[in-house]
């Protein structure tokens, strides 16, 4: 036993040690407090989605949600949705990331600011904003048409995935080594396109998907603008089952958390599956 | 001389295309809808500044939903960052098993995400009038809650339900910070004769201060804004201000189209200030865990 470790014995044998017991009781109600305070609504809404018939459980709400034409548009739509929300954002973001890293680095400050005012400003404003700005006596009348207000919706939940989708797609970028990449694709020839396509998209795929899934996951169950455009969506579609039905809105909690699950899940499993590829040395 | 000029601008142009689109689209779908919101919120019908428009925000219905909002936002965030830290804590320095800290910063990253419509739907589920936990104490251990003065609409159950996400926010955000505290430091106490008290009050929680205080700044903001658990859980008997300001762009109360501009201005600015507060500290805090 070194002379260190025999003095840490000595000062952890008196006192503290009746104190450390003390406090990993007190840890252990509070593990305790979380654990139960955030596993009852699970098991609650679990079991009250099963309640449907009257005397046994069964899934008889989820058939039900399941079959309801209502439930398999607004789905539809919001997965929809999401598909579009993810490929413009990526479209917006990556380039803007990636230039702010090789060419522009002044303009980062301002790139990271932008990306962080949709958490500033409450996402009814920008709701109310688009209605103001686009309606059909504005300069560009998008919500004139369902296809305008469609994309005026895709360019909101854009809008809303932007502080998600670029600190995702620049925690990838970190990784790399973005400037020694590019002058190395550079002196061997390769246009712009060959270098985000070619090496900078395989070298943060892991990056692109994990922000994929965090869209998912907010546009699906989006309210707000949704319900202000007026679109058939999925968290508009919730909010009337909520007030119409008994059991079907544990079901469809039970839907939409099992989703929120899955992406982290995969999200997960992405970065496992992918492990960050190195050059060998 | 014209080529080196052209090839200045072909340079310039192509160190901004990447950005461009995005700055592009930032302006118009995110920066002129708020600024047109604000100006509308000092322009009176006729188009002309007035300040008539804003001082309607001073009407008692308005100002009600304000402070509704404010404490709802207050209360949720300081208790849910007081118990997210005191969950976090335990799990990372109260001597529990290594193993327990992956799977519930995991969890804290779903249930921050688990929020809006589903939520209110497991809270009443849970312990609305039928709820689970509800019927099991009434019919097993003989509590009636509801009569007890419980009632999951109310002030005091929108803050509990709101602590499902800002709890697991505060975890999620606080966990970091917390592994960032130096095993040293405990020990350099503990040599020096402090409790374990003693180590937290002094040591500990003035290192982790603006952490503390950022984060609760932005759970405030977090809850400010938010709408769909409100609406789904309450219907409109909470009239937060987020409710009202919905109602109002529906149209269901409409008597005067600029007061929606107004109230949208003042959400503005309370989130602005609570976030500058967070990002504040946030920079003093990162001096700590480097």
């Amino acid at each position: 036993m070194t002379d260190q470790a025999a003095l840490n014995t000595m000062t952890v044998t008196d006192t503290p040690k009746a104190r450390r017991s003390v406090g990993s009781i007190f840890s252990w109600v509070m593990f305790a407090f979380g654990v139960i305070y955030f596993a009852l609504p699970l098991i609650g809404m679990i079991e009250f989605s099963l309640r449907k018939r009257r005397d046994a459980y069964s899934f008889d709400a989820y058939t039900t949600v399941l079959g309801d034409p209502q439930f398999q548009a607004t789905f539809g739509y919001s997965l929809m949705m999401s598909l579009v929300t993810i490929v413009l954002g990526m479209a917006l973001v990556l380039p803007a990331a990636i230039w702010v890293r090789i060419r522009l680095p002044k303009m980062r400050p301002v790139i990271e600011f932008i990306t962080l005012l949709p958490l500033v400003i409450p996402v009814i404003v920008i709701a109310f904003g688009y209605l103001r700005m686009f309606n059909t006596s504005s300069f560009l009348p998008m919500t004139g048409s369902v296809t305008g207000t469609n994309i005026l919706l895709a360019f909101g939940y854009a809008t809303l995935a932007l502080p998600y989708m670029y600190r995702a797609i620049d925690n990838g970028l970190r990784t790399l080594d973005v400037q020694t990449l590019t002058e190395a694709a550079q002196i061997l020839g390769a246009s712009w396109f060959t270098i985000i396509f070619r090496i900078m998209l395989p070298n943060i795929f892991t990056a692109l998907l994990s922000g994929a899934f965090l869209t998912f996951s907010i546009v699906l169950g989006e309210y707000v603008f949704a319900a202000l455009l007026d679109r058939p969506a999925f968290g508009p579609y919730m909010v009337w089952t909520g007030g119409n039905r008994a059991y079907e809105p544990a079901a469809l909690a039970v839907i939409a958390f099992t989703i929120t699950w899955g992406c982290m899940g995969l999200i997960q499993l992405a970065g496992r599956l992918f492990p960050h590829t190195r050059a060998k040395r | 001389m014209a080529t080196t000029r052209g090839a200045y601008i072909s340079r310039t142009a192509a160190n901004w295309a990447g950005v461009v689109p995005f700055l592009a689209f930032a302006a118009i779908f995110l920066l002129l809808p708020t600024v047109n919101i604000v100006l509308g919120a000092f322009r009176g019908p006729d188009g002309g500044f007035t300040l008539a428009t804003m001082a309607k925000l001073f009407e008692p219905r308005l100002m009600n939903s304000f402070w509704l909002s404010i404490r709802v936002s207050f209360f949720s965030a300081a208790l849910g960052a007081l118990l997210g830290f005191l969950v976090a804590a335990a799990i990372i320095h109260g001597g529990l098993p290594k193993y327990l800290r992956a799977p519930m910063v995991t969890f804290s990253g779903v249930a921050a995400n688990f929020a809006g419509v589903p939520l209110a739907f497991a809270f009443i589920a849970t312990l609305g009038r039928l709820g689970l936990v509800t019927v099991i104490l009434r019919e097993w251990f003989g509590i009636n809650i509801y009569a007890s003065g419980f009632n999951l609409i109310s002030f005091w159950g929108l803050v509990f339900v709101y602590l499902y996400f800002q709890m697991s926010l505060m975890i999620l955000i606080i966990t970091p910070a917390l592994e960032g505290l130096r095993r040293e430091w405990d020990e350099a106490a503990q040599s020096l004769g402090a409790t374990s008290l003693q180590y937290w009050r002094m040591v500990a929680i003035p290192v982790l201060l603006p952490s503390l205080l950022g984060t609760f700044a932005l759970l405030f903001a977090n809850s400010f804004g938010a709408i769909a658990t409100a609406q789904a859980l309450t219907g409109s008997s909470q009239s937060l201000i987020t409710v009202q300001l919905f109602a109002q762009i529906r149209g269901d109360v409409l008597q005067d189209p600029n007061l929606g501009y107004a109230i949208a201005f003042g959400m503005i600015v309370i989130t602005a200030v609570a976030n500058a507060i967070y990002i504040v500290l946030r920079t003093r805090a990162e001096k700590w865990q480097k």
